[in-house]
């Protein structure tokens, strides 16, 4: 019986943290997408940012080449370079995903830019992302906008 | 003898104090080799010229960024936000400032509504080319221009990713790289404060 009450508390103690942890999750071959996350912005004028975690389960490298998205018009992948105390974000041409490798697009190394907004991303609000890749062929994942604060993935991908 | 021997040892006295209060002004010296006041004199989004002797007696925390940056600089603003929170009381004591490094395009988009998303305190900053010519190089740190097709307007920024503390007569302190926690700055700031 205390033995149910503790796994019963234990429970409730784990539920509402798996509910603001729970992640969409997209899978197709051997990739999964998931944790896809953006910060609000102020208007339209200012590029928002769009980051990711990519798993590949395969044996195969398997590379991301493009992102699409309704809300702008000009989706590009950037690399965050930080060389001698230096900033810069050069284009990625393409993002590899070694075999059996998880790659996060996240703050201060890739991510996606998103420029000529056609909506300003508001919190609590989601929008559709197309990730192509070479092998995988592409993967649509909802994406999260977040505070325009936030610093890491609002959930955990899943384990 | 041994009023001799007293005298003696009294008279090493003054020369122990000469000679420590020469390696004491000797490391000062130095210290003020190594101290730097860095200048700018630049206008916010209402157009006033601001410069640094007007925050004496606060620590000011400089971040060099522009607002088309939507990956390292919003981090680095939520970072500070979140020192600016953590420090209570004494934040009142420290004022964060955002230079633009792309000062046309933020004066035209407007500073204040974009940082005040993050916290209300941080001043932002945008001159023009030698103004914000100026006050990088007084803070001895570096921006470019680089074109690119792959970015908003054709063009991007490298610029220098630290924030940098400057103390309440408005030397350097010391920098803080990209990435450091929150955390770990707001207990730097305490021990300074
Ligand atoms: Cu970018």
């Amino acid at each position: 019986m205390l033995k149910l009450i503790a796994a019963t508390l234990g429970m409730a103690a784990v539920l509402p943290a798996m509910a603001h942890a729970e992640c969409a999750e997209v899978s197709q071959g051997d990739l999964s997408i998931s944790a896809a996350w953006s910060r609000a912005t102020i208007g339209t004028a200012r590029p928002a940012v769009f980051y990711v975690t990519i798993q590949n389960n395969g044996s195969t490298e398997d590379r991301l080449i493009g992102i699409e998205t309704p809300v702008a018009g000009m989706p590009m992948l950037h690399e965050t370079v930080l060389s001698d105390g230096v900033a810069s974000m050069p284009h990625a041409d393409q993002i590899s995903i070694a075999a059996g490798e998880t790659v996060s697009l996240a703050p201060g190394s890739y991510h996606g830019m998103l420029m000529d907004l056609n909506e300003a991303l508001t919190e609590g609000e989601s929008f559709p992302m197309t990730l192509q890749f070479q092998n995988a062929g592409t993967l649509t994942i909802d994406t999260d906008v977040v505070s325009i604060r936030e610093r890491e993935a609002p959930c955990a991908p899943a384990p | 003898m041994l009023k001799t021997i007293r005298v003696a040892l009294w008279m090493t006295v003054p020369v122990a104090l000469i000679g420590s209060s020469v390696m004491l002004w000797r490391a000062d010296q130095h210290e003020q080799v190594a101290a730097f006041q860095p200048a700018f004199s630049l206008p916010d989004d209402s157009g006033a010229i601001r410069t640094a002797g007007e925050f004496e007696g606060k620590h000011l925390l400089v971040f060099f960024g522009f607002t088309n940056c939507p990956d390292i600089c919003p981090t680095t603003m939520s970072e500070v936000a979140q020192v600016m929170e953590d420090l209570g009381p004494d934040a009142d004591e420290v004022q964060p400032l955002f230079i633009s490094v792309d000062p046309v395009r933020d004066r035209e988009s407007g500073l204040s509504e974009y940082l005040a998303a993050f916290h209300p305190s941080i001043l932002g900053l945008a001159g023009d080319e030698a103004a914000t010519q100026a006050a990088v190089e007084s803070f001895k740190v570096f921006y470019d221009q680089e074109n690119d097709a792959s970015q908003p307007g054709g063009y991007t920024m490298s610029h220098s990713s630290s924030l940098f503390l400057l103390g309440p007569r408005g030397d350097w302190l010391r920098q803080y790289t990209y990435g450091t926690p929150a955390d770990d700055i707001t207990a730097d700031l305490k021990e300074r404060l």
